[in-house]
């Protein structure tokens, strides 16, 4: 296996040559902590300034509206927790959400039930998106937060993100998004898109891993997740991932750069994976809206085969990929997000999502589109579960 | 490899030996369910006392077809009392153990062996031994749960 074709990237991207170097001199030579007040603090007191104003230009935010964390699940923890707190100090314990956010938002959510919220979560149909009038019915008079992930992980449908924020502004719901899979690879504006809170990672915009960060907007309460020290404006204890957050702050800006072009050029790729796919290999479906999903998204079904031995033929072949199957959720269940849009189990296992990025090219199309069939029918001579398919069907 | 999948089993996920069907099986045995993710059948040709031949089809993880092929490679060419003694810590044992996550496939791949040794009792008329009861039950919870 001479190169590796790298078809995993809303698990984690690679670093890019933008947040490596903005992170190296930081390790280098920029060790001051940015609450000390001698130079070597204050330079990276500039530092941290300089990479907050970055990151908040790139969603049209102010750079107090954002606050360092260690990632999309700190983030996501950390908005949805302390705004049912504030919605429980006013009697409010309703809170609508999806059926296939990110676990770091559903397990949230499940800890808040048990502590006596009452959670909707909202039916995302077969296309994998969610209906603005089922929200506007969900709410209720004592909703006190709506969360709604902006694209999903897996399927890589995008919500209709500005139409929520419309509705919960109406409402004077704070709403909340987690746009882990979609800051760096779609265009947001938190301001015309009336989003009042939002979740992002560094490592699935080629920055760093381990660092995130939460937007706030101005006047929404945001109490403390994490106690500590003066850091993040007294929201956020702990000594700042300064060179993580340089490097965050350069690889957003990398990314937001020239964004319209590279989508345009992945979702090409995505396109000709799924419409060739579609053409040559029979019994396939495609998961989530066709149109509405992220540029570098496929997820395909593959019947009568099982996903964790299609990716491990598939990595035998220099191709890393993911599959949403029981046996790699390591669960007796297959993905919650292939049974919220009403896959059943037998099908959900044999599922493939391959998430493609700038660094793929039409040659790493080429080969994947050469192997693939053939690993899934030799997959599917070996199958019981095929053999019945196919007596059923002569 | 994925999940910490030794050698061994890497090898016979990429190479499973016994793929395939056999005509007029002596006997046949499949365990499991799609629902849950793993279906393995076995099937043996059986000349007096000694499993001569054996396939398999498997739907189901890496795992699963690598602990197929392994199952079916230590009973082939052994006479049934060998293959009656099969237990799915023997198959772990010879793949160079598996990950803890995926020990219930080792018991598929037993299950399955037991199930078609037991269809090939039954298709004889005889009594089928104890050794081959504790088949699936098509229940995963009693397996996986
Ligand atoms: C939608 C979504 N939310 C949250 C996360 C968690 O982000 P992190 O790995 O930075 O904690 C991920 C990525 O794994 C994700 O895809
Ligand atoms: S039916 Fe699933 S392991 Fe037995």
């Amino acid at each position: 296996m001479e190169k590796i074709i790298y078809m995993d990237n809303a698990a984690t991207t690679s670093t890019g040559k933008a947040a490596l170097d903005a992170m190296i001199p930081v390790l280098e030579k920029d060790y001051g902590n940015p609450s000390s007040l001698h130079q070597l603090g204050q330079q990276a007191a500039d530092l941290l300034a300089d990479a907050r104003k970055r990151v908040a230009a790139c969603i049209g935010a102010q750079p107090d509206e954002i606050y360092f964390t260690s990632g999309g699940t700190e983030s996501d923890n950390w908005a949805i927790t302390q705004l049912a707190l504030a919605g429980a100090a006013k009697g409010k314990k309703h809170i609508i959400s999806t059926a296939f956010e990110h676990h770091a938002v559903l397990h949230t959510l499940k800890r808040l039930e048990k502590e006596g919220f009452t959670v909707t979560l909202l039916d995302v149909h077969q296309d994998g998106i969610v209906r603005v009038d089922e929200l506007k019915a969900a709410i209720r008079p004592d909703t006190c937060l709506v969360t709604v992930m902006y694209a999903n992980n897996e399927i890589g449908t995008i919500q209709p993100i500005a139409e929520i924020g419309a509705v919960c502004r109406e409402h004077g719901i704070p709403f909340h998004t987690d746009a882990v899979q979609a800051v760096g690879h779609l265009p947001i504006d938190v301001q015309k898109q009336n989003i009042d809170l939002l979740s992002m990672s560094a490592h699935k915009f080629h920055g760093p891993k381990g660092i995130g960060a939460l937007y706030c907007r101005r006047g929404i309460r945001l109490t403390n997740f994490i106690e500590g020290g003066a850091q993040e404006r007294n929201r956020r204890g702990g000594t700042e991932n300064l060179p993580a957050i340089c490097g965050m702050a350069a690889a957003l800006e990398d990314a937001c750069a020239g964004m319209e072009e590279r989508s345009k050029r992945i979702a090409a790729m995505r396109d000709r994976i799924i419409d060739e796919v579609v053409q040559n290999i029979p019994y396939v479906r495609v998961n989530g809206d066709r149109q509405k999903r992220l540029p570098g998204n496929v997820n395909i079904c593959f019947e009568g085969i099982e996903g964790e031995s299609l990716l491990l033929r598939l990595d035998l072949e220099g191709i890393c990929a993911s599959s949403g199957s029981a046996c790699t959720s390591g669960s007796l269940d297959p993905s919650h997000v292939l049974l919220a849009i009403g896959l059943p189990k037998e099908i959900a296992h044999g599922s493939l999502r391959l998430t493609l990025d700038e660094e793929n090219t039409e040659e790493d199309v080429d080969h994947l589109l050469n192997v693939l069939p053939g690993i899934v029918s030799g997959l599917r001579e070996m199958s019981p579960v095929w053999e019945e398919m196919m007596k059923e069907n002569n | 490899m994925a999940m910490g999948y030794s050698e061994k089993v890497r090898d016979h996920f990429a190479n499973p030996r016994n793929v395939g069907k056999l005509e007029n099986a002596d006997g046949i045995g499949e365990v499991g369910n799609a629902v849950c993710g793993d279906i393995m059948k076995i099937y043996l040709k059986i000349d007096g006392d000694i499993i001569s031949d054996v396939r398999f089809n498997t739907f189901g993880c890496g795992a699963a077809i690598a602990t197929s092929s392994m199952a079916t490679e230590m009973i082939k060419g052994k006479p049934i009392s060998e293959a009656l003694k099969l237990t799915n810590h023997a198959v772990v044992e010879a793949l160079d153990g598996l990950p803890p996550a995926k020990l219930h496939c080792s018991v598929l791949a037993e299950e399955a062996v037991k199930a078609a040794l037991a269809d090939y009792y039954q298709k004889k008329g005889l009594p089928v031994p104890e050794e081959c009861a504790a088949a699936c039950s098509g229940d995963c919870a009693h397996c996986c749960g």
